[in-house]
């Protein structure tokens, strides 16, 4: 957070400002060494304390033969099994699904070709072939099945609460609040006692997906709500319209390629909950990534993360070309082609649950063990070559950075760090970022895990200033530039989508098991979200805006430091929001290999039933942590932005 | 333009007409199974030890007994859940987890216990085998000590690095080094499949590590991996957590099935019951799972042909 205010406001940030945060930090650093190993609060590994011990006890309480809960789990299971019968799985007394391979190509070109273009429609073709190549036809279509039932669902809550945030203020300062919670508690909390609720299962598996991957929506159309110029807002009011009207008329046409950005980001969330669900027996590509890491088969593994990756593309390219598409524009000569296109998807269903070559993919050709081969020699090869030096990388990282910034965090008092912060955040954002400071502080040490939380805490702020530092660069590049976006979108499609453990794997034999392997893969996880949202922001300031500057003569660098960082403030704010929430939503998996602290906590609660109350203790942690920094930052910049006007009329 | 459009119809004909060709589906209809054994649900825990218990008992109750078997993957603590959402009938590996037993047998009366797999499972410190040759006494807890800096890394704070394991096992590791005073700290590795890489990259690159690890397990094929002996255990050493001072006690590896399931009269309760092998059967159908890449099915049909006489042993044949 530190590199995106300095980035941005270094000119109209007032001296005064920096001089307070310097001598705090100076005062704080003189009291820790006088003060440390004073009430740091340390809990051990297994310990626990009274508040856990009496949230395992009434783990089962919630819950349990709730009528409510009841018709949740038919309607949805209901759903998501019909998806499956309908692609995936034998259904109906017949051998195979109701359509066959041939048939979710041809349905799946047409309907890309139809709300899209041409070139997505092959891309999709091309797409699914390659999966089934591969040799997971079925368990790519439960994931696909599994995927299409969340997105909607996840659709279906988010655009009306979206709107509703974007028009209220009220609505949406509940929401930004009930959102961090949704994307910060880790899905371990709630898997277990997911499946209480709602039993072992696609349906237990897809509303686990929905919290993970509704708030993304939510929060985008909210944002591009309310990015809409005032001007053409007042401009609809003046002629007369309803308030209904001017929602359907000005406010969603002129937010819709921001909705899509949001609509993307469901997805990507939603296929990135895969491996995660297979935990609770989700169908899909999720099983075989985990039987293949049991054995550490790093090649099946990579192949079946490969696959996500590839779903992943073919959805996302598809919605925005659909999102790019204007409305309403089909001539008689498109009508008449899209027509006949019908009439050759009806047959090629037809085909596909008539004769068995067009129902089961083929599994003569299968390139999906060749993958596998060159995945294992490739990591094989890096973890040879790049061995001893990643290890100098890793040490040095961590005893110059993480370590002192650890040690100051953990070494000090509770009390000490809490006044710290809270002052720190008076400074930097007002009464607006100190009271939340207070609030979570204090609720912090009520959980018990203060300790492991300051641990957590110090490699979070590591990682997500390389993260918005890593994000900007990118999403400013990427903005600028057409060719560049296209090139750099698959490669950050697979950071979001490939299953953690794929990568982490040869990241453990690189770097060990450590809390500087955690901070690499929370960063490949967060910096696509980052960078998306950036390159939208500065893509989405006016042409006119740029052009203006250009012909006075700036340069490349002035134009993007004066007139594109500046005007996408707001999307930039955003950016750093979710990639900080993309870090926390991380920390989990950080603990399995070897961050320790929350993540580990929340893991052993999830495995272990004594550890449960500790674990959900951790996970109501991470979920404060990521409370705090969001309120300070937010806070932060709505104060420069506030400089920012002032400046501007003098 | 319009010559595309030709060919373009030629295509799709020629491609219809030699689709017509292939055989249709549902022409070879599976033979239905038998009646009397109805359907069971197995959890298969993610490990392959237990995915060969899995495989030969799904198995044999699917071709000797015509039962249906319906295999869930999940994490223990929520197959034991199942058993009191009547969606899991059977665990054939269970590592102890007395509190889990006295919730769900004991208390809640939805589960019982089948009996000992003959499993046997080991918990305790490892050191990659290149070490045990040469630091020979490095397998003594007491010569733990003089080796600690060794152990040292960038997590462990200027002390020696003991590796603790996947958060599914409860460890007494931390106060085992207090009360041993050891000059060392347990550094969570997080997960198996970190702990295996953490050996395999020691063994390969001649790195020290002392990690905390268990047997049976496939990784032994690959990796031998020495036990460090600590001070032996003796019946109730470990009572007190705070206390322990002592190694962790053997296991022995048991079946826990739903009270429904028990009761059925099935036949497959009664497979269930009576199965019983060794690590050694457990290793050689994990092995082939696990190295040579065989399906469960196929390597539970290989074991099977080899070992008739104790599946039938366990059939009451």
């Amino acid at each position: 957070m530190a590199a995106i205010t300095s980035d941005v406001d270094v000119e109209i940030r007032r001296p005064r400002r920096s001089v307070l945060v310097g001598i705090l930090l100076v005062v704080w650093l003189a009291a820790y060494f006088v003060l440390r190993g004073i009430d740091t609060l340390v809990l051990g590994g297994q310990e626990t304390t009274a508040p856990h011990r009496w949230l395992t006890e009434h783990r089962d309480d919630v819950g349990r033969g709730n009528a409510v809960f009841d018709a949740i789990r038919v309607g949805v299971e209901h759903f998501a099994v019909l998806l499956q019968n309908l692609i995936s799985q034998p259904s109906f007394d017949r051998p195979v699904p109701v359509i066959g391979w041939l048939g979710v190509v041809a349905i799946s070109a047409y309907c890309a070709w139809a709300f899209g273009n041409w070139k997505v429609a092959v891309l999709t073709a091309a797409g699914l072939g390659f999966v089934g190549l591969q040799g997971l036809w079925q368990e790519s279509m439960d994931t696909l099945a599994l995927t299409i039932a969340a997105v909607l669902l996840s659709l279906l809550i988010a655009i009306p609460l979206g709107i509703w945030a974007g028009l209220s203020n009220r609505a949406f300062r509940v929401a930004t609040l009930v959102l961090d919670l949704m994307q910060t508690l880790p899905t371990f909390v709630y898997l277990a006692p997911l499946t209480l609720f709602f039993a072992i299962g696609p349906a237990a598996a897809t509303i686990a997906t929905v919290i993970y991957a509704a708030p993304p929506a939510v929060r985008l159309t909210a944002h591009a709500i309310r990015s809409v110029p005032p001007e053409s807002v007042e401009a609809a009011r003046s002629m007369g319209s309803t308030s209904g009207q001017t929602l359907t008329k000005v406010l969603l046409p002129l937010s819709r390629s921001t909705v899509v950005v949001g609509i993307n980001q469901t997805i990507m969330a939603a296929l990135s909950m895969v491996t995660v669900a297979a935990l609770i027996d989700a169908p899909g590509l999720g099983q075989t990534v985990l039987k293949a890491l049991q054995t550490l088969d790093v090649g099946v593994a990579f192949n079946a993360g490969l696959a996500i990756v590839v779903l992943a593309i073919v959805l996302d390219r598809v919605t925005t070309a659909a999102g790019d598409r204007p409305w309403r524009t089909a001539n008689r000569r498109r009508r008449l082609l899209l027509a006949a296109g019908a009439v050759g998807v009806l047959v090629a269903v037809w085909f596909s649950r008539t004769y068995v070559w067009a129902a089961e993919f083929p599994s003569q050709v299968g390139i999906g063990s060749w993958i596998a081969a060159v995945a294992s020699d490739v990591t094989t090869w890096i973890q040879d070559v790049f061995g001893g030096f990643t290890y100098g990388v890793r040490d040095a990282v961590t005893n110059g950075l993480l370590n002192p910034l650890e040690a100051l965090l953990t070494g000090s008092p509770w009390w000490l760090v809490t006044v710290v912060v809270v002052a720190l955040a008076a400074v930097l954002g007002g009464w607006r970022g100190a009271v939340p400071a207070a609030v979570c502080c204090g609720l912090l040490v009520a959980t018990g895990v203060w300790h492991d939380s300051m641990v957590t805490l110090a490699s979070t702020l590591l990682a997500t200033v390389v993260v918005v530092a890593v994000g900007l660069v990118l999403g400013v590049w990427a903005g600028r530039n057409r060719r560049i976006d296209t090139w750099i979108r698959p490669v950050l499609d697979a950071g979001q989508t490939m299953p953690p453990f794929v990568y982490l794997v040869p990241f453990l034999a690189l770097f060990g098991t450590s809390r500087f392997t955690a901070i690499a893969a929370a960063v490949v996880f967060a910096v696509p979200v980052t960078t998306k949202i950036v390159a939208d922001g500065i893509r989405a300031v006016p042409l006119a805006t740029v052009e203006a500057a250009n012909s006075v003569g700036s340069s490349a660098w002035q134009v993007i430091s004066k007139v594109q960082l500046p005007v996408a403030r707001r999307a930039i704010t955003l950016a750093v929001n979710q990639g900080l929430i993309y870090v926390l939503s991380m920390v989990v998996v950080g603990g399995l290999v070897g961050a320790g602290a929350l993540g580990y906590d929340v893991a052993a609660g999830f495995a272990q039933s004594e550890l449960y109350g500790k674990g959900l203790a951790a996970g109501l942690a991470i979920v404060l942590l990521g409370v705090l920094l969001d309120r300070v930052t937010q806070a932060a910049a709505r104060r420069t932005q506030n400089f920012d006007g002032r400046g501007d009329k003098r | 333009m319009k010559r595309l459009r030709y060919a373009g119809v030629l295509t799709a004909v020629a491609l219809a007409l030699s689709g017509c060709g292939g055989a249709k589906v549902g022409e070879d209809k599976p033979v239905a199974g038998g009646k009397d054994c109805g359907t069971f649900n197995l959890t298969v825990s993610p490990w392959v030890g237990y995915e060969a218990n899995a495989a030969v008992v799904a198995y044999v109750a699917t071709k000797d007994l015509g039962c249906k078997v319906v295999k869930k993957n999940l994490k223990e603590e929520i197959a034991w859940q199942g058993f009191s959402t009547g969606e899991v009938d059977v665990n054939l590996e269970n590592w102890g987890h007395e509190d889990l037993k006295k919730k769900y047998i004991t208390d809640d009366k939805v589960a019982v216990e089948a009996g000992s797999t003959g499993v046997k499972g080991v918990i305790g410190w490892y050191v990659p085998p290149w070490m045990a040759s040469k630091y020979p006494d490095i397998t003594q807890w007491k010569s733990l000590n003089k080796y600690a800096a060794l152990f040292k890394t960038s997590e462990s704070g200027g002390k020696g690095q003991l590796l603790d394991g996947d958060p599914s096992y409860v460890t007494n590791d931390e106060a085992l080094v207090k009360n041993l005073s050891l000059n060392y700290k347990v550094v969570q590795s997080g997960s198996e499949t970190a702990l295996i890489q953490a050996f395999r990259d020691a063994e390969k690159n001649k790195k020290p590590l002392l990690a905390y690890f268990y047997e049976p397990q496939w990784f032994f094929n690959e990796v031998k991996l020495v036990k460090v002996n600590l001070p032996a255990y003796k019946a109730g050493c470990d009572t007190d957590p705070a206390k322990v001072a002592c190694d962790y006690p053997p296991y022995d590896l048991d079946k826990i099935v739903s009270k429904k399931f028990a009761d059925s009269g099935s036949p497959a309760y009664d497979l269930v019951k009576n199965f019983r092998w060794t690590n050694e059967d457990q290793n050689a159908v994990a092995r082939m799972i696990a190295v040579d890449k065989l399906t469960p099915d196929q390597a539970a049909e290989k074991w099977i042909t080899q070992n008739q006489s104790k599946v039938d042993a366990w059939l009451g044949k």
